[in-house]
């Protein structure tokens, strides 16, 4: 005891404040991922179908929905805060705390998640895609047994790489008041030059990682046949 | 069954159009394998596209069973696809189905009952010889083993037809027979009409009844397989013909100067093609006795088409230029076809 003390002192003292701020990041984690799935999919399923090559062509849909993502994509993350606050504030009646960190993880989320999502699905062979038109499949019936069963290794990867990316994200957010290990970095480990908390919540920071990557192959494993 | 009446498909691509196919009419009869044989880009895999609107002609009819496809709503043109099995040369098995899902699929989004399916689905498994690989999944078979999955999921739907696009060119030659005899056996025993697209005239002659030659995008040439191997008329019908036989060799030889081709002053090498109409008294014994003609055999080969055989000789004929001339009036008289091939020249 006495040597961690005198190795991670501040880590030690402030002890009661990590598991707060690990549940937080897990919670804005759990909650950007599910729901920037929920809107991504959808969208890059309508990119996929809408595309001229598409099985539901459809230029103006396509047109917009493409050039929307890649917009998105293109703003970087720390100018998303700031521009998203008016509705953050409007949503949640607040711009502290987890709740104003949501809009913009998830506005900033969903466009990765359409593109991983789009490119899962686009690497099922043509003509597969072209096997079940002739099978007299309907539209609809090819996105739900082709485009979003087919791949679903790929679409694990797509998603393990987004969710690594929403680590970093989150960490920025803490930075603005959302709390979670990056604020803790932030605050104690930065401001206080405490940088034993900083290295702590690195560590920890990799340790999720990990986790991330190794459930995410063994489930790209378990779903490869 | 199918009637392509002037079907024309232009692509537009950026170095501008190509015409895949230009003004295609063929009748494909109930109950027939019809071949649809030519090169590389000839436009075979648009032409039978075009028959189940994977796609869609630019001009042109696609009468299937009375309708014109190409005025069928969406759902009477999904409908009208389940009746048109496809395979493909690629087999585009779903990764993720395990054999007997990717068979069973097409019936169970049409909510068929459970039993029902499983009794449809066993007795393909049956006919493809596959059913203890029924849990594995497509990654896990060969090529010909996909491709008789694939066979058995375009039978899920009792169609009226079965589409074939280069089915077997992907496979080994011993795995092709097997498929060919396959597709054969569907078509004898449940009748189903056979389109099969190759640019393998072995394929045609193997299993098919009829064969339109397309050569850019046109057919140049269209007949009933027997009438087609024995009195082919286009340049391209001929060349394909001959890559299905050793028959045309000999023209090889002949410009190799190869030493069995070197003929001595009264010999011609000839060329002689018969039917079964035409086999029926001994030929060349009797114009060795009638005019002191010898016949040496180079060559001899026999084809099986439909169960009709026809029949090749190339032999050298050896005698005075007037006893060879009769001999070859003779064989004519019988029906046998004749072509001089070279004559010896004197030195
Ligand atoms: N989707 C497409 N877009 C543009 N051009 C195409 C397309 N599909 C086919 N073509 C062109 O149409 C022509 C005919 O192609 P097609 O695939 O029908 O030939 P094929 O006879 O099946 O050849 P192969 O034996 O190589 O399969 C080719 O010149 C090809 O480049
Ligand atoms: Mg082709």
């Amino acid at each position: 005891m006495d040597t961690l003390t005198n190795w991670i002192p501040n880590v030690i003292e402030y002890s009661n404040l990590f598991p707060q701020a690990i549940v937080d990041t897990l919670i804005m984690l759990f909650v950007t991922g599910v729901i920037s799935l929920l809107i991504g999919l959808p969208l890059a399923i309508i990119v996929v179908v809408t595309k001229p090559e598409g099985i539901c062509p459809n230029k103006t849909i396509f047109f917009i929905l493409d050039k929307f993502i890649n917009l998105f994509r293109a703003i970087p993350f720390v100018i998303l805060i700031p521009m998203l606050s008016d509705p953050t504030r409007w949503i949640f009646h607040t711009t502290i705390g987890i709740k104003m960190a949501f809009v913009p993880l998830i506005v900033g989320t969903v466009p990765f998640v359409a593109r991983q999502m789009e490119s899962a699905m686009e690497e099922i062979p043509e003509g597969i895609v072209e096997a079940s038109i002739s099978m007299g499949m309907s539209p609809w019936q090819i996105v739900r047994h082709v485009y979003l069963k087919q791949n679903i290794p790929g679409m694990i990867r797509g998603m393990t790489i987004v969710l690594i990316a929403v680590i970093g994200q989150i960490a920025i957010v803490g930075t603005v008041g959302a709390g979670g290990l990056g604020d803790l970095a932030i605050r104690f480990g930065w401001q206080r030059r405490m940088n034993d908390i900083t290295y702590v919540v690195l560590f920890l920071l990799l340790v999720i990682i990990s986790i991330i990557q190794m459930v995410g192959d063994w489930l790209v494993k378990k779903t490869t046949h | 069954m199918i009637q392509l009446e002037h079907v024309t498909k232009t692509f537009k691509t950026k170095d501008g159009d190509v015409q895949a196919v230009k003004d295609v009419s063929i009748h494909v009869k109930e109950g027939m394998i019809y071949g649809i044989i030519g090169f590389s880009g000839a436009g075979k895999s648009t032409l039978v596209r075009c028959m189940n609107l994977l796609e869609r002609p630019d001009e042109g009819k696609v009468i299937f069973d009375g309708q014109d496809l190409t005025q069928a709503s969406p759902v009477e043109l999904r409908k009208s696809r389940k009746k048109i099995g496809m395979i493909f040369q690629h087999f585009n098995l779903l990764p993720a189905l395990t054999i007997y899902e990717n068979i069973a699929l097409s019936l169970r989004m049409e909510k068929t009952p459970k039993d029902e399916i499983d009794a449809k689905v066993m007795n393909l498994l049956e006919l493809i010889d596959l059913v203890e690989r029924k849990d594995s999944y497509p990654s896990q078979l060969s090529g010909g083993q996909k491709q008789r999955v694939s066979i058995a999921r375009a039978l899920v739907n009792d169609p009226k037809v079965l589409l074939c696009d280069e089915a077997t060119s992907a496979l080994d030659p011993q795995t092709t027979q097997t498929i060919l005899k396959l597709i054969k056996r569907i078509n004898k025993e449940r009748g189903i009409t056979v389109v099969m697209i190759t640019h393998e005239m072995f394929v045609v002659k193997e299993i098919c009844d009829r064969v339109a030659i397309m050569d850019a995008g046109r057919v140049v040439e269209e007949g009933d397989i027997v009438d087609i191997f024995s009195h082919p008329q286009e340049k391209m019908t001929k060349e394909f013909i001959s890559t299905a036989s050793n028959a045309n060799k000999i023209d090889e030889l002949i410009e190799q100067q190869h030493p069995i081709t070197q003929l001595k002053e009264n010999e011609q090498l000839v060329r002689l093609q018969y039917d079964q109409t035409n086999t029926s008294h001994p030929m060349i014994s009797e114009i060795s006795r009638k005019f002191n003609v010898d016949c040496s055999i180079i060559y001899g080969n026999i084809e099986i088409l439909q169960e009709s055989p026809i029949g090749t000789l190339i032999c050298v004929l050896k005698g005075s230029d007037d006893d060879i001339r009769n001999s070859i009036a003779c064989f004519k008289q019988d029906g046998i076809r004749v072509e001089v091939i070279k004559r010896g020249h004197i030195d």
